[in-house]
């Protein structure tokens, strides 16, 4: 195999105009690395069309710090056990029993094998990090996160001679009777041009950076969402695929999405905007009110529910609002909090009604009980008599200053996606397509029909992208 | 720029505030967990963590948000710019400090005057010895003084940076931990052992590491043949030249052997590096003192092969002044960066403790 720069510049088509390639891979992620990389291994002639533009290759997985793995006893710097079924329950717990039993534990099972070959391809894990001590059983690390991982991949690729063209625009997946043959694609915003193949892998993401399609689902509400990794999802060969009778799992409205601080950047905040307050404090909507238990269980395992429920107030913003006793017990926030000695004062500054959110917290400062508070578990320090109640970590707020965050939804991905076999095979509304496969978040919602596991998303993406690669591979060798 | 100015310290504060708020570094190097330990950054802490920093350049390789995302971290290069600063406000007087650590020129110039001073110089002395050119105690009068008051200079400096960063009273715990870290460069190692991002992007590498090791060691060797020759001249009364195998030749050959290979590896890779991920302002500088480096090196070996030739008197004018001239910039050029980054690790070892 002769070894093919990454960045070679060319206007014509990718080696060649009329080359075909043993295994087109469509998108540059996690899950298109995976496939690309296991191709290759195998023998492939692979070629990566990656939508970004190099800085931003490797679509959400740059952002992700993470992945859920299995494991009978101590592995790598993971602790303890983690089995099948512990595992299954919590996805269970998360998704409501929305997943595909068989394909989730199928991405369950082969999570253990991921980990060693993840780190014979250049990823590097660390311990926990500091303030996510919780997941130190469950979920390994990637030392320098997600874009560490992302480069290892690419290396990887480059050293296989896999061909990788950045800003490479799908447009268009050619299917003629059940098979796939070429894909339109415009490089670097240039005209259209096909790039043929034996078989396709598509791992192109969901579509959440498309407000369009975000709002034909959710409404004019989805124009207030923040969108917290790549602009560069936008869902193009989702659409085209579905558009071309294939069958999609999942319901458009159902997206990992969480609470995020409300001054985030529209796209691409990523890690940092996260807020960890919630369960120490009061969130109340923009009229002042509050409208959930903040404190209904440990933040790791609510974090992912706040997004919806900051999408169904008004104008989606939520204010969540703590007291001086608090400020040092969640990691940092990235923007700095808005600061008060009163919380009328606080609840101007923040442009609610201070007035308001003055009774709102008076209200609940008398519904608290004494207890003994502790911050890192379910205390039971209860609110009595307050509709809706704080169930945990109740302290009056009462010591200035008072610090106060706005909450916007922010979306990490979409679920509605493509149907695949237990194969990744893509599934058309006439049958098993016969050389096309998908992985990662385009697929995700088979297994996560709503509700989100924490670092499941790259336990997807690795355990289904390397099957999409071996059978890509299989396929054509 | 200087750390009064607000916008050194303010831009600091920005990144290591985002940084904070992600913390998926924490596993490369010293500066990720310390930070951890803090919620505000006062000017002491970012000295401290900017000292800490060794440039490794791993965070930002792993980065999402440098350029151009909008938040643009470059953490090696901020963190460089304090540390630079850092030591340029501390090291008294200030004014020689800010113009030879930005200038390799005016290292060069200070060099070469240097050098051409003792060639005037040994223009009428004898041939044979050493001291026939040079005699001994014109030599201790001319270095003793070149050597302790630079000296004096960066203890002074490194007091004022101690209380700035909140030192404590050393234990043997603290100097145990923070050796163990600079025997080994731990550092430069990544967290996983595969090395640093110095010069080949992405990609893990043992060159910075291996060759700072090398200078490191090699500067140490010909330290300590110097120091045993000293000893020799007063309580044996055994004047240099020395054979090659006495303990002060045992000791320099090696040495200055790394210390050349050493050098030229670092000049070489950090030709390949990024300067865009350093102190921009001072990369002709830190060129410069590295081939100074060489040159003392260099020099001293060559002063070893020419012994008894013609070429002696002429090499060894050209090894003093090369000599003379490190020491005389010990101080005021990256030399220091070696006492403030031993004093961070000592100071990160009573932090760790609490």
């Amino acid at each position: 195999m002769s070894k093919q720069k990454s960045q070679s510049p060319r206007t014509a088509a990718p080696g060649g105009g009329g080359s075909l390639w043993d295994v087109v891979v469509v998108g540059g992620g996690n899950a298109a690395l995976c496939a690309a990389i296991t191709a290759a291994e195998a023998g492939a002639k692979v070629i990566i069309l990656e939508g970004a533009p190099k800085f931003y290759r490797g679509g959400n997985s740059r952002h992700t710090r993470n992945f859920r793995c299995m494991h009978q006893g101590p592995v790598s710097v993971l602790t303890g056990v983690y089995e099948e079924e512990e595992y299954y329950n919590d996805l269970l717990l998360v998704t409501k029993g929305r997943t595909d039993e068989h394909l989730a534990r199928l991405a369950i099972r082969t999570s253990e094998e991921c980990l060693p070959w993840m780190e014979a391809h250049g990823v590097r894990f660390q311990p926990s990090l500091s303030g996510t001590l919780s997941l130190s059983r469950t979920n390994a690390f990637f030392l320098g996160g997600g874009k560490s991982l992302v480069n290892a991949y690419y290396n990887c690729c480059e050293d296989l001679g896999v061909t990788v063209v950045y800003e490479a625009q799908v447009q268009h997946v050619t299917l003629e009777g059940g098979r796939f043959s070429d894909v339109e694609v415009s490089i670097r915003g240039g005209a259209t041009e096909k790039i043929r193949g034996k078989s396709v892998v598509l791992a192109s993401g969901g579509f959440q950076s498309d407000t369009d399609w975000l709002t034909r689902a959710w409404g004019p509400a989805a124009a207030n969402f923040l969108i917290r990794g790549t602009p560069y999802n936008r869902g193009v060969v989702l659409k085209n695929m579905i558009d071309q009778g294939c069958e999609s799992v999942g319901d458009p409205t159902q997206c990992h999405c969480v609470a995020i601080d409300g001054r985030a950047p529209k796209f691409d905040g990523g890690i940092v905007t996260r807020l960890d307050c919630v369960p120490f404090s009061v969130v109340v909507n923009k009229d002042g009110d509050r409208f959930y238990d903040e404190g209904e269980d440990t933040w790791p395992k609510r974090y992912a529910i706040w997004g919806r429920l900051v999408a169904a107030q008004p104008d989606q913003v939520g204010f969540s609002v703590i007291d001086a006793k608090s400020k040092n017990l969640f990691m940092p926030s990235v923007f700095p909090a808005t600061e008060a000695n009163t919380i009328e004062e606080l609840g101007e500054k923040l442009g609610i009604n201070g007035a308001r959110l003055a009774a709102t917290v008076s209200a609940f400062n008398a519904a608290c009980r004494p207890g003994t508070f502790h911050p890192t578990e379910r205390d039971g320090m209860a609110t009595e008599g307050l509709t809706p109640p704080k169930t945990n970590w109740a302290r009056p707020i009462d010591q200035p200053p008072f610090y106060g965050y706005s909450l916007r939804p922010g979306v990490t991905f979409t679920y509605l996606g493509l149907k695949v076999s237990d194969k990744a095979r893509v599934q058309h509304a006439s049958g098993p397509l016969e050389n096309v496969w998908s992985a990662g978040e385009m697929i995700a919602g088979s297994i996560l029909g709503e509700g989100y596991l924490a670092g499941f998303g790259m336990t997807i993406g690795t355990v289904f992208g390397r099957l999409a690669g071996q059978e890509a591979a299989h396929h054509v060798l | 720029m200087s750390f009064e100015t607000p916008g050194l310290i303010n831009e600091a504060r920005r990144q290591i505030e985002i940084c904070n708020a992600c913390r998926y570094c924490e596993g490369f190097c010293a500066v990720f967990p310390a930070m951890t330990r803090n919620t505000d950054f006062a000017a002491g802490d970012l000295s401290h963590l900017a000292n800490l920093c060794h440039n490794c350049r791993g965070c930002s390789y792993s980065c999402q948000y440098t350029e151009p995302h909008e938040f643009a971290l470059n953490v090696p290069a901020i963190l460089a710019e304090v540390r630079q600063d850092s030591w340029e406000r501390h090291i008294r007087p200030a004014a020689l400090a800010r113009a030879f650590h930005s200038r390799g020129v005016a290292i060069m110039g200070l060099m070469v005057l240097v050098i051409a001073v003792f060639f005037y110089a040994a223009r009428s002395g004898g041939e044979g010895s050493f001291y026939a050119v040079f005699s001994h105690n014109t030599l201790v009068a001319l270095f003793l003084p070149a050597f302790v008051l630079p000296l004096l200079s960066v203890a002074l400096g490194l007091r004022s940076y101690w209380r700035e960063t909140g030192g404590r009273r050393i234990t043997p715990g603290d100097l145990k931990g923070a050796f163990a870290s600079v025997a080994v460069m731990k550092n430069l190692a990544g967290g996983h052992g595969e090395g640093c991002n110095f010069e080949k992007e992405n990609r893990y590498s043992q060159r910075r590491r291996f060759s700072h090791q090398a200078i490191m060691y090699g500067f140490l060797l010909c330290f300590a043949a110097t120091g045993i020759a000293t000893l020799m001249h007063y309580l044996l009364d055994m004047p240099a030249p020395y054979g090659l195998l006495s303990p002060p030749k045992l000791l320099g050959i090696p040495g200055g052997i790394l210390m050349v290979l050493g050098g030229v590896d670092m000049i070489l890779s950090k030709l390949k590096a990024d300067p865009t991920l350093g102190a921009q302002r001072v990369w002709g500088g830190e060129m410069a003192f590295v081939a100074l480096l060489v040159a003392v090196a260099a020099s001293g070996l060559a002063l070893y092969a020419a012994t008894g030739s013609t070429l002696m008197p002429g090499l060894l004018a050209l090894h003093l002044g090369t000599v003379l001239t490190l020491f005389l910039l010990l101080p005021f050029s990256k030399m220091v960066h070696g006492f403030f980054r031993l004093a961070a690790l000592i100071v990160e070892q009573q932090k760790k403790r609490g």
